[in-house]
């Protein structure tokens, strides 16, 4: 499964690399991500694009696991 | 720790919110069609602190130490204060500075463009449009590529020095400190209460915090990713303050600067700190927003980001703050009579210095 780490990075950036991923067709994926910021914007991003998600907490970021 | 403002609803009713405390903020003492108005207040800030000497712009705006703190307060509060930096800070200390240049040579951030608009002062338009044009530059090396960098977790200590200054400066303003520099007369002397202007910005920042309200990224986000979420809060924000303008009779449409009567003596002032040179409205607003989107977020969410434990954004504020004195010390920032008379060189260098950072920060998609 392909690993976007989005860590480090402030929107847009994290939201156009996973936007790239949807429309590249990747059934599955996780998102790394240390912005509570980011993370609703990818949640978001991912309602409206019909996946499924679900978040892992780590101590300093999270997972987002997507799926179509 | 789900978050009501993520939902359009949220970001309806604090973009609301803002605006009405705006609208009330300029009935309550604050510059005309200022009630809020993030670099007019950081370049207050630099007068008041002597590093440029405008006497007539120069005060602490408790609005700007409200806003970071309330954002610093909310996100401790909701377990989002993490302090981090790291990413080409340099660059966005000049992004910053050239921001304020920008934003001087229209007499307003994104905020007040809006603010402007919906008092009726239609030069506003051109700083609009200018914007649009800006942010949808940056927006194209964004999707080429364009990136500063990641950011790194820092100590929990740097995250309070920018906060630590804003508060000195506020016990500064309340005690009287001798050697502040405040305005007699002009846009520096008129302001709502030191109680009233701090709250407002607690709440303010607090609100903006929790729904990631960001002028910027509203336009950025249609542009880049067709999302409407962020510009249904700044739309709210600017209506809220066009009713509240009807109501507290602070609404007068028009480009018109001053009313003279025969004897050529000015009766009225329907568009206060607003020029009508509109190709310099247009490109400075063209500069501020393309710094804006190169840097990530207007000044308004720069502080908030600042609050949050961003020192990358501490940087941009202080950027601005040091190009607030640039621009008034060099003669880039513009008044009531039009551009300043190197406002123009300013303006053109910012543009040079944003298209040169972009271009060079750009990888072709090396993110994904």
């Amino acid at each position: 499964m392909d690993t976007i780490d989005t860590r480090g990075l402030s929107c847009p950036q994290p939201v156009i690399m996973v936007t790239n991923a949807v429309s590249d067709g990747k059934a599955a994926f996780e998102v790394l991500t240390d912005s509570e910021c980011s993370l609703e914007n990818i949640t978001r991003l991912l309602e409206s694009k019909k996946y499924k998600y679900e978040i892992i907490e780590k101590d300093e970021y999270k997972i987002i696991k997507a799926a179509k | 720790m789900k978050n009501i403002f993520k939902s359009r609803t949220g970001i309806i009713i604090a973009g609301s919110v803002i605006g009405i405390i705006a609208a009330l903020l300029q009935y309550m003492g604050n510059p005309p069609n200022m009630g809020f108005c993030i670099a007019c207040f950081e370049r207050d800030i630099a007068g008041a602190i002597g590093l440029h000497r405008a006497d007539v712009v120069q005060y602490v705006r408790p609005e700007i130490i409200g806003i970071m703190i309330g954002a610093l307060l909310i996100s401790m509060i909701k377990g989002e204060f993490r302090p981090r930096g790291g990413s080409s800070t340099v660059i966005r200390f000049f992004l910053g500075a050239f921001a304020m240049v920008g934003a001087l040579v229209f007499l307003g951030c994104p905020w007040r463009a809006f603010i402007r608009l919906a008092g009726g002062d239609w030069n506003a338009v051109l700083g609009i449009l200018g914007l649009i044009v800006g942010i949808g530059i940056g927006s194209f090396f964004i999707k080429k590529g364009y990136s500063l960098g990641r950011n790194y977790s820092q100590s929990k200590a740097v995250g309070f020095i920018m906060p630590a200054f804003m508060i000195v400066l506020f016990l500064m303003l309340v005690f009287g400190f001798s050697k502040l520099m405040l305005s007699e007369k002009g846009p520096g002397s008129m302001h709502a209460s030191i109680i009233i202007s701090i709250i407002a910005g607690l709440i303010v920042g607090g609100l903006a915090q929790r729904s990631r309200f960001c002028t910027m990224g509203s336009i950025r986000d249609i542009i880049l990713v067709k999302d409407f979420h962020l510009i249904s809060g700044v739309a709210a924000f600017t209506l809220a303050v066009f009713i509240m303008n009807l109501i507290l009779g602070q609404f007068h449409p028009g480009f018109t600067l001053s009313v003279t009567d025969a004897a050529g003596v000015i009766t009225s002032k329907p568009q206060a700190i607003a020029h009508s040179m509109h190709l310099w409205n247009f490109l400075g607003m063209v500069l501020a927003g393309l710094a804006f989107s190169l840097a990530g977020g207007c000044p308004g969410r720069q502080l908030i980001l600042t609050g949050e434990g961003d020192t990358d954004s501490g940087i941009f504020v202080l950027g601005m703050i040091a190009g607030a004195a640039f621009s008034h010390n060099f003669a880039m920032a513009s008044s009531g009579k039009g551009i300043g008379t190197f406002g123009a060189w300013g303006t053109i260098i910012g543009l040079v210095f944003c298209l040169i950072i972009a271009y060079t920060m750009t990888q072709k998609r090396k993110l994904s």
